[in-house]
């Protein structure tokens, strides 16, 4: 690399820069120490309540470096991407030098480096080299891919080696970071994440992105066609379920029951589970019972619609609904609201709890008023994603779990297997390197002796 | 007897074989550090049944689900992983110095799950976001790295205390393993944990891909996890390509056990997603 003259000067500087391992270490500290403040200062909340919690002052400052939505900032972005950089340069520098060492046909040993080492295991053999070569050779080769025997003055050597491309676990490593970031650069490019709120039997093709609440307009309507959620006895929400069609151009083309953590994919948008809302039942069955003649009625209201109320008791509208109402400061639940107007032309408001049906009693009219029944209207909340990046993300996750095993529990292995004549007998002497985990090389040297002096 | 009773006295089963191991240290006396190995085989014993026991219980209430799911659970698991892992440990190197820290800690944390009064040891139900075989997966490799991290965290501790040895040494620190032995266990035990740990974020990013649709969100637990897996992959480049050992590695491994630990407890202070623990 790097052997044209004449811009071999910026060049080269460059590529030190980039190839120091310092660099690495100092983004790395950088990345750490940037997203520890993100997780300090929440992000994204609105403008009001940074102001309220920081002040003025610093509010500006932080917003001007983006520090309220620092994971999407131009400088955070700006150091993933030097990361990125920093891995590829190092790693094509690295891996030019030991490429040749990597794909060599006929691997080449040298006795010297087996007999500079301190730990070597030796045994004599009661029978000649001569006899042993066969079967010593046979043993070897069964536990090393490639193996060479050489004939010495007085007897022979084994070398033996396997693990040769574990050596390229690291570049494995590096390269599945580097698909990471470029598949999460892919997302966040080509890619969009938000929600949508569809009440049950509407369909909706406009979604709002996350953080920046931004109309996104879909190719398609989703259309939930009803909801249903269940509870744990605790009343903790035990599953939510929404029964989906998707419909492009005006007809429909998907059906599906989604729950949290099981989605329906259309056309690389996937579509979740979120949350659930009630809304404003459409209808409602009122119980309507009458002080004077003690008779109970029942009548089916609709919401905002004025009905005669019976034995003249004036006319009545419901035109509200509340999830939770708070009464006196004590929160009573899902609650309608309306009036009724009297012949007279006099309105009086009135509160129907649906858990308290004697709630109305306090209003002393002349009639009291419950709710008997009404069917719960859903919406549901959806959230809409589509990130193209995925699958590059996938593949990053596959290779680095890979990477990482064969760099941290795989080696490649050498071992010289020596063999001299003593007068009738033979000495043997075994030695092993390894690239990483020296250790467990030393005990397999061990091992491997124990097996040769077994066989003779 | 249901299986919060039977933790409770596996509490004190892993307290006694701490206790035992540091008698064996202070004496040097091998019978005692022979029993410490067969209680804490016992308390593993009793913490597997307790486990396996409150996944039948959870079936029995009705909510089913795999005992992983709140801090309680995730403690009692914890404990777990770091006894099994340091057995085995103590198995290869014949060595129970470490023992004595090690074993602490995991009494230490089946303790604090079982007598905490801010832990709850009943099992609740799931809520719908979690109840996925990722979660099973993401949990338990998070604790595997998790628990290499806290083993090399204790060898980190033996390292800086246990000086270079020589005529001088005291017979306490003379029975902790050489240094250059500590520091090759640290670094094999960190890449224990920095391999688990890897698949751990990988597992959890796959699974919220699953529930939410984006593999990422920078949640804080999800940032602190990345920071710890930031700091361990700093040591092993200073190991490996700089060369570092010893003390430098040691120190960095504790910084690394601190961020783990702030993962695991801090985080529940910040505003998140995981507090469930
Ligand atoms: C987090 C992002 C990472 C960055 C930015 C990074 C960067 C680097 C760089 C720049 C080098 C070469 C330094 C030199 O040759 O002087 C290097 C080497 C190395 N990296 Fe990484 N690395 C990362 C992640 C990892 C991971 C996760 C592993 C663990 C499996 C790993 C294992 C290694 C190893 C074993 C070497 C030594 C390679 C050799 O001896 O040729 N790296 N890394």
């Amino acid at each position: 690399m790097g052997k044209k003259p004449t811009s071999s000067g910026l060049f080269t500087e460059l590529r030190i820069f980039f190839i120091s391992i310092k660099l690495t270490v100092f983004i790395l500290i950088t990345l750490a120490a940037t997203s520890i403040i993100g997780t300090l200062i929440p992000q994204n909340k609105s403008d009001e309540s940074y102001i309220h919690e920081y002040g003025n002052f610093l509010y500006r400052i932080f917003k001007a470096i983006n520090i309220f939505d620092m994971y999407h900032s131009w400088w955070f972005q700006f150091l993933i991407i030097l990361l990125a950089v920093n891995i590829i340069v190092c790693s094509i520098d690295r891996l030019a030098a030991i490429w040749k060492i990597i794909f060599i046909k006929i691997p080449v040993f040298k006795i010297s480096r087996f007999h500079k080492l301190k730990d070597k295991e030796a045994f004599s053999s009661k029978r000649s080299p001569d006899a042993l070569i066969d079967i010593y050779e046979k043993l070897i080769a069964r536990r090393f891919a490639y193996h060479t025997v050489e004939k010495t003055d007085n007897g022979f050597c084994i070398f033996a080696e396997k693990g040769r491309w574990t050596r390229l676990g690291v570049y494995i490593v590096h390269s599945s970071i580097v698909l990471l970031l470029a598949g999460s650069l892919i997302g966040s490019f080509l890619g969009f994440e938000g929600y949508v709120n569809i009440p049950e039997g509407s369909a909706k093709n406009v979604i709002f992105l996350r953080n920046t609440m931004v109309p996104h307009e879909l190719d398609f309507s989703i259309q939930c066609d009803d909801f249903n959620v269940s509870f744990y006895e605790t009343g903790a929400p035990k599953e939510f379920r929404s029964s989906l069609t998707i419909i492009e151009n005006g007809t429909p083309v998907r059906k599906k029951d989604i729950i949290v953590n099981d989605p329906l994919r259309y056309n690389g948008v996937n579509i979740f589970q979120s949350n659930y809302g009630a809304d404003t039942p459409k209808e409602i069955v009122l119980a309507i019972f009458s002080n004077s003649s003690s008779m109970e009625y029942k009548k089916t209201v609709r919401i905002g619609e004025k009905i005669d109320l019976p034995e003249g008791m004036g006319e009545l509208v419901i035109n509200n609904f509340m999830n939770n109402y708070k009464f006196k400061g004590h929160a009573i639940g899902q609650s309608f609201f309306g009036s009724i107007t009297s012949d007279k032309g006099e309105t009086q408001n009135i509160v129907l709890p649906v858990q308290y049906p004697q709630f109305d009693k306090m209003r002393r009219g002349n009639a009291y008023i419950s709710v008997a029944d009404f069917k719960h209207s859903y919406y549901t909340g959806l959230q809409v994603t589509k990130d193209p990046g995925v699958p590059v993300v996938y593949t990053g996750f596959i290779l680095m779990i890979l990477g990482c095993f064969v760099t941290f529990f795989m080696s490649h292995q050498s071992i010289c297997v020596e063999v001299m004549k003593k007068g009738k007998t033979s000495s043997v002497i075994v030695s092993g390197i390894a690239n990483k985990n020296k250790p467990g090389m030393r005990i397999k040297v061990k091992k491997i002796l124990q097996q040769l002096e077994k066989t003779g | 007897m249901d299986s919060s009773s039977l933790l409770s006295i596996v509490t004190f089963v892993y307290g006694f074989a701490a206790l035992l191991y540091i008698i064996s240290w202070i004496f040097n006396k091998e019978l005692p550090g022979k029993t410490a190995t067969w209680v804490t085989i016992a308390g593993v014993a009793g913490n597997t049944a307790g486990i396996i026991m409150r996944w039948f219980e959870s079936y029995q209430v009705g909510y089913g689900h795999a005992p992983f799911s709140n801090m309680y659970e995730s403690l009692i698991f914890f404990a777990w992983t770091i006894a099994v892992v340091y057995l085995v440990l103590e198995f290869q190197y014949k060595n129970r110095v470490l023992g004595a820290f090690v074993v602490t800690l995991v009494f230490f944390t089946i303790a604090y799950a079982s007598l905490s009064p801010n832990i709850s040891s009943r099992i609740q139900p799931l809520i719908p976001a979690l109840k996925s075989n990722w979660l099973i997966a993401h949990v338990i490799t998070c604790f595997l790295g998790y628990a290499g991290f806290a083993i090399a965290f204790g060898m980190s501790i033996l390292y800086l205390i246990k000086k270079d040895g020589g005529p001088g040494e005291s017979r306490m620190l003379s029975l902790v393993p050489e240094q250059e032995a500590l520091d090759e266990m640290i670094h094999q035990m960190v890449m224990f944990g920095f391999f688990f740990l890897s698949i751990g974020i990988i597992t959890g990013a796959v699974w919220a891909n699953s529930a939410w649709g984006r593999y990422w969100g920078w949640d804080p637990k999800e940032t602190w996890s990345l920071v710890t897996w930031f700091i361990y992959a700093m040591l092993l480049h200073a190991r490996l390509v700089r060369g570092w050992h010893g003390k430098r590695i040691a120190i960095i491994s504790i910084i690394g056990f601190m961020a783990v630990i702030f993962t695991y407890f801090g985080v529940n202070y910040l505003p998140g997603l995981h507090s469930y623990g």
